[in-house]
């Protein structure tokens, strides 16, 4: 999903700044708030931005025969929310722009929308609402993740369609659809797996954060018994 | 103890990747197969007549340098993660530990 460096004319790389740095200012606000009320909850945030460091390093080989890499935005969304994320998003894009010229610095506001807002915005939302229809906590985060890192290449492909409308808009995205999207399926379910693990261990080891941050409801059954088994 | 379906759900990552590269065994780079789709995006834009306008600042000299930098981006990533979540169970272990003490004195 990484826009290489100059591969967005100049109007649009401004127009993505523009849209995605008050998401990262209004973050970088949340995350202090969050560390301040909660200051234990800064490893988790580490964890959080350690996993989407992982994660966005791995290319992975997919069925369609490339390889991409996942994005691992959707355990922060969950934790800190979405515009939490933008931010850790925005650091790891830095450093993949900086020392791997890996994506750009004049396509950073487009890569950070994609990754650090659509992505993780889609992941936070489908969270609350499988939540909120009852579903185990390991399978909404599961269907969270994966959409999360699948929504991120579709963002992908719109952003660039929209950039090249060649010859029309439809038809780029039909061509950029093929090149992100479909490699994209297995590797998010990878993700929406690796993202389950590491969730049900925070949930083993620190299930009062957890309830602190508001990630679960301290009277849910699962957070009961594992708070049980915690002790 | 042995958290066995963490072991299981990490097996099914395994599967998922080793899978296309059973499936697509012999195949490499110069049959087209297993580039990235990052390098895919550019590639078409550049085939329809489009020139960036911006270069990186700073590109990895080689394929060893660029595999050393990703190498040590997930190296960071690996260690955060396996700090704390050592902390964490070694917290847990402790409290456990007390606990039980408490109980016998009790």
């Amino acid at each position: 999903m990484h826009i290489a460096e100059g591969f967005l004319p100049w109007q649009w790389c401004l127009f993505w700044y523009i849209v995605a740095l008050p998401v990262i200012a209004y973050g970088i606000i949340q995350i202090k708030r969050v560390t301040d009320e909660h200051p234990e909850s800064k490893p988790l945030l580490a964890v959080s931005g350690a996993f989407i460091f992982i994660l966005s390093s791995l290319k992975l080989p997919s069925v369609t025969g490339s390889c991409s890499h996942p994005t691992g935005t959707g355990l922060g969304a969950v934790l800190f929310g979405p515009a939490a994320v933008s931010v850790l998003a925005a650091i790891v894009l830095v450093f993949q722009a900086l020392l791997l010229a890996h994506g750009g610095i004049t396509t950073l506001g487009a890569n950070d929308f994609s990754m650090g807002i659509v992505g993780p915005f889609a992941a936070w939302l489908i969270w609350k609402g499988a939540r909120k229809i009852g579903w185990s906590s390991s399978l909404a985060i599961f269907i969270a993740a994966v959409m999360g890192d699948w929504l991120t290449y579709v963002t992908t492909a719109v952003q660039l369609s929209l950039a090249f409308p060649i010859p029309t808009f439809e038809a780029a995205f039909v061509k950029f659809i093929a090149i992100y999207a479909y490699t994209q399926v297995p590797l998010a379910i990878a993700e929406g797996i690796l993202t389950v693990v590491v969730f049900e261990y925070i949930m083993k080891l620190r299930p009062d954060i957890l309830v602190k941050l508001g990630v679960i409801k301290s009277e849910d059954p699962e957070i009961v018994k594992a708070r049980t088994e915690a002790v | 103890m042995v958290n066995k379906r963490a072991i299981l759900l990490l097996s099914l990552v395994a599967v998922i990747v080793i899978f296309p590269l059973a499936f697509y065994n012999g195949k490499g780079e110069e049959q087209g197969y297993f580039g990235g789709t990052d390098d895919q995006g550019p590639q078409y834009i550049e085939s329809t007549g489009y020139t960036p306008w911006f270069h990186s600042l700073w590109e990895p000299p080689s394929g060893e340098i660029e595999s050393l930098l990703f190498a040590v981006q997930a190296a960071i990533g690996a260690i955060i993660i396996g700090f704390v979540f050592g902390y964490y169970t070694g917290q847990s272990k402790e409290r456990k530990r007390k606990l039980e003490s408490n109980e016998k004195i009790d």
